[in-house]
């Protein structure tokens, strides 16, 4: 006989509800017609990530006091909340983006579907707790990105995408599955507070096993939230997925690897905080490296974001390493205006690509700004933001990363930081400059013919995303409190 | 009354961008609200008490508690007097623009209003933090102005601009946050002062690019000459000054230390930048070149007025700023309207536009009169105070400076001589009109405002900083005491 643990449904209600309309979009996919399908697909799925929003926005409320729930498998805290908030906001924007994205073979149901179920998968994984839940979670929302990476098989690049980002992928999961199997070796736990507990009361701090088992855990993640030098897959994939998907793993994606890591870290491995933290400023400092270098030369808009993603992934990676509650509070406030200018500016992006019906260039971007003001603002301002000047959320999430190395004593880490952002201009710029500064007439552009497509949804979450990228500059304030609160759960 | 000198034209640059208006109507807007800033200036000249030292005018509001951020800003003499020029220039380039005529007006006149709105914020800010962001916000007008509107070569030169200026700011982030995070609190009046060099390095690279100071000029002659005549008169008028007020407010009043240990190496370049500024000047092929460079060299004087370390320097500093800011917005103007008559501005092909233009050839030579600092002028009354201030420190600081200033008659003598005088140029044609009404309508205030401050500079020199200690702290050592020797 098992015993069943007592389960508090509550605190998985944004998973519940998400899946709950993967399912419904299933049956949408399958029983209804099928000029209807797509439009009840695309509202049940938004609809599933509003509600997962409101149920974690309560579930912010109601958990001041983090405690682990369902048998010690998940954590009930305001962190895991604040984790969710951001994948359900950014779900929902993601919707919106793809309403207009022409799925050619008709899988508009199940596109929805996936994507309701990866939210779900997400909402899982930054309340896991425990080594396997982690793991699980992670291939559940993992699996769903493959198929969504690949969904569009007549894409040139789409199905290469998914298959690149399943063997990578994969990867690093085994990688990551393989460094908790050598943890649990040497402490005999799966709970993340017990492995920590463990460890100090066995002396296990220099223990081989472990140490292994964490250098691997680090790297699985690494991976997951494609710093430098897990990233080979970056470009590639987010290159050749449908963009409203790479909108929605930039964003989410990112913010879920970076805020299990922070758990994982923090609550796990607390006695060899002196050596992962330094291991994770080094591939902090490699990812803006690479990232921002690497973003220099390229031409295809994409790929720019997709560097800049990585040398993202190593600003935050800065406030993982500092290692204390102004880390905690910088990694979870950067994330929400990086969550909004990287899902505003994929969508831009698609918004082009729509109607230009072929990618996205520095060159065939030209004259853009002028001609569809809207986007050229938003563009505009996420460049910015990115490139972290102020009137942008993201000026204070740098601000607040640099000021928790400062805590730390890591000035070094600052100077590496702002030699960054100082190379990442060009690039932001070189964006900016093909907005505005160029005119469409000098390049022959292929007309995409007639007007282009006056697209509603997507103007909306574009609009959405700039109102966060530049309200969490001037509002920064209770945006600290939530993060600063949401940091308070973690033992640090 | 601080706070609606800042959002006065940042709420006129909203609207002039959301309103589907046509060119005339946002050019015509745009004028109404930067002369709306003018007379409200005027009115917070009329507020301010000038015999109070400290702060005036300030408003505070809490923005980001955690970290001792907020929203302060408040007046100072010097800072108000600043904000006059800008405002003064600011209103001349915006109608400069809509006489020419500038392509997409919306977005172009809600920039430059949005370049007003942070040029004042720059001035008034009292937070650390919310200058480096008001400093920043003048960046982004800029750029696109530059960008958008400028000549041929105008990619380079915003890109060589935008780093350069770049690189120095985000030194000074690194500063700010250094100092903000030690001291508990981001607020310039209420913390103490620091003695750390490499934070005042910091914050004086950021000010040295933006000047900009020898050696940090490389992005200077292009960004002048590729922008648009008007927003280049705003580059070296108003935009120049925010460097000097930050040397003014944050560098030397937070770090005694540093400023008295450091003096001599920025004395140094000051120096030099004078001296070369004026030589490179008087070899520059063409109108804009000259008064490029021009800046360049008034800059260097500048701040050797504001390290000469006494009041007299200080105060020569600020009246120098107002003046300079005048003289090289209306020298640049003038450089566009003869621009546009000519089709260049190579000194070569220009000559004789005296001839049958006596109203360009009073405002070029009035205008290039007060700029070499005959006696009687107000740019002699500023040299001279500066001059005054840095023999204290030694007088060799005078003698280069005083020999400068004799190279400053050279060029602009040679600049007004290539253009008014000599036989006609290739580039200059009969049909070639004087000046037209309008383009007096935004030249005449300039130099009057010129003529104005030659009769009574004590209005400013006497006006910018109060009796006594006007920071309450860190400023003691430094504080402009009057009746210096």
């Amino acid at each position: 006989m098992i015993s069943k643990p007592h389960v508090d449904w509550f605190a998985i209600s944004p998973e519940l509800v998400l899946l709950g309309v993967a399912a419904l979009a299933l049956f949408v996919a399958v029983l209804v017609p099928r000029w209807l399908r797509k439009a009840l697909a695309a509202f049940l799925c938004a609809g599933g990530f509003l509600g997962a929003f409101v149920a974690a926005g309560i579930l912010y409320g109601r958990s001041a006091h983090g405690h682990p729930v369902v048998a010690d498998a998940i954590v009930r805290d305001r962190f895991g909340a604040l984790g969710m908030l951001i994948v359900a906001g950014c779900g929902l924007l993601a919707v919106f983006i793809s309403y207009r994205e022409p799925v050619r073979n008709g899988h508009d149901a199940e596109y929805y579907a996936l994507l309701a179920a990866a939210g779900a998968g997400m909402a899982f994984f930054v309340t896991a707790n425990n080594l396997m839940t982690i793991f699980l979670s992670l291939e559940w929302f993992s699996i769903c990105l493959y198929v969504l990476c690949a969904i569009d098989v007549d894409l040139v690049g789409s199905l290469e995408a998914g298959l690149k980002y399943l063997v990578v992928g994969s990867f690093g999961s085994a990688v990551l599955l393989f460094g908790s199997a050598l943890v649990y070796g040497a402490t005999g736990k799966l709970g993340l507070d017990r492995i920590g507990a463990t460890v100090s009361a066995q002396g296990l701090s220099r223990d081989v096993l472990l140490l292994a088992g964490l250098a691997m855990i680090i790297t699985g993640l690494g991976f997951k939230s494609s710093s430098a030098p897990f990233h080979m897959w970056t470009p590639d994939v987010y290159e050749g997925s449908p963009t409203p998907v790479t909108a929605f793993m930039s964003a989410a994606t990112k913010t879920v690897a970076l805020v299990v890591a922070l758990r994982v870290l923090v609550s796990a491995f607390p006695q060899e905080a002196h050596l992962w933290t330094v291991a994770v400023a080094a591939i902090a400092c490699a990812s803006l490296a690479i990232g921002n270098l690497a973003a220099l030369v390229q031409r295809n808009v994409k790929r720019i974001l997709a560097y800049s993603s990585v040398s993202h992934a190593g600003f935050m990676l800065i406030a993982v390493a500092a290692h204390n509650q102004s880390g905690a509070r910088a990694l979870l406030y950067y994330l929400v205006p990086y969550s909004a200018m990287s899902l505003g500016a994929f969508a831009v992006v698609a918004a082009r690509e729509r109607e230009l019906g072929r990618a996205v260039t520095l060159d065939n971007l030209a004259g853009m700004g002028w001609e569809r003001p809207l986007l050229g603002v938003a563009m505009f301002t996420f460049m910015l933001g990115f490139a972290g000047f102020p009137l942008t959320g993201g000026f204070f999430g740098k601000f607040l990363v640099f000021s928790a190395a400062v805590d730390r004593g890591w000035t070094w880490l600052v100077i590496v930081g702002v030699a960054a952002t100082a190379v990442s201009l060009y690039y932001y710029l070189g964006v900016v400059r093909a907005l505005y500064m160029r005119t469409g007439a000098e390049l022959q552009l292929a007309p995409a013919g007639g007007a282009p497509p006056r697209e509603a949804l997507l103007q909306t979450a574009v609009l959405g995303c700039l109102a966060v990228t530049v309200a969490s500059f001037f509002a920064v304030q209770p945006l600290v409190d939530l993060a600063k609160h949401a940091g308070r759960a973690l033992p640090l | 009354m601080t706070t609606a000198l800042i959002l006065l034209p940042l709420g006129g640059g909203l609207v002039v961008w959301l309103l589907p208006w046509t060119r005339f109507w946002a050019g015509s807007f745009a004028l109404l609200v930067s002369l709306a800033e003018v007379g409200l200036w005027i009115e917070t000249l009329i507020r301010f008490d000038f015999a109070r030292p400290g702060l005036q005018l300030d408003a505070r509001a809490s923005w980001f508690g955690d970290l001792g951020i907020s929203y302060h800003v408040g007046l100072y003499g010097f800072s108000l007097w600043l904000i006059g020029m800008s405002v003064t220039v600011m209103a001349a380039s915006i109608a400069y623009a809509f006489w020419t005529g500038r392509e997409r007006a919306r977005a172009y006149f809600g920039l430059q209003l949005f370049l007003t709105g942070a040029v004042v914020g720059v001035f008034a800010a009292q937070d650390l933090l919310l200058f480096y962001a008001f400093f920043e916000a003048m960046l982004i007008p800029l750029y696109v102005l530059v960008g958008v509107w400028g000549g041929a070569g105008r990619l380079g030169a915003t890109l060589k601009f935008v780093i350069y200026t770049m690189a120095g700011s985000l030194l000074m982030l690194a500063a700010v946050i250094v100092l903000g995070v030690h001291q508990g609190s981001f607020d310039l009046v209420d913390t103490g002062t620091s003695g750390n060099t490499w934070i005042f390095l910091g914050f004086v690279a950021a000010f040295a690019v933006k000047a900009p100071l020898f050696p940090f000029h490389g992005w200077l002659p292009d960004a002048y000459r590729e922008a648009p005549p008007e927003v280049s008169a705003v580059l070296s008028g108003v935009v120049s000054k925010a460097a000097v007020y930050g040397l003014l407010r944050i560098a030397i009043a937070k770090f005694p230390g540093p400023t008295h240990d450091v003096r001599v190496p920025i004395l140094v370049f000051a120096a030099i930048g004078l001296v070369y500024g004026s030589l490179v000047a008087f070899r520059a092929p063409d109108v804009r070149g000259v008064i490029a460079y021009s800046s360049l060299a008034q800059m260097g004087l500048i701040v050797l007025g504001l390290f000469a370390g006494n009041s007299l320097g200080f105060d020569g500093a600020i009246l120098q700023s107002v003046n300079h800011g005048l003289l090289s917005a209306t020298l640049f103007l003038l450089a566009g309207g003869i621009e546009r008559r000519a089709a260049t501005g190579e000194l070569s092909r220009l000559g004789g536009m005296a001839r049958g233009r006596p109203v360009l050839a009073t405002l070029l030579m009035t205008t290039g009169i007060i700029a070499l600092a005959v006696p009687g002028s107000t740019a002699f009354a500023g040299e001279f105070l500066i001059l005054a201030g840095v023999f204290q420190q030694g007088w060799v600081w005078a003698v280069i400076g005083a020999g400068a200033i004799v190279l400053a008659a050279i060029y602009m003598l040679r600049l007004i001589s290539a253009v008014l005088h000599r036989e006609v140029g290739p580039a200059v044609s009969d049909s070639a009109l004087d000046l037209r009404p309008a383009e007096l309508g935004f030249l005449v205030p300039l130099v009057a405002c010129l003529l104005a401050l030659s009769a009574w500079p004590a209005a400013i020199s006497e006006r910018s900083f109060a009796h006594g200690a006007t920071f309450r702290v860190g400023w003691t050592s430094y504080a402009p005491i009057r009746n210096v020797p």
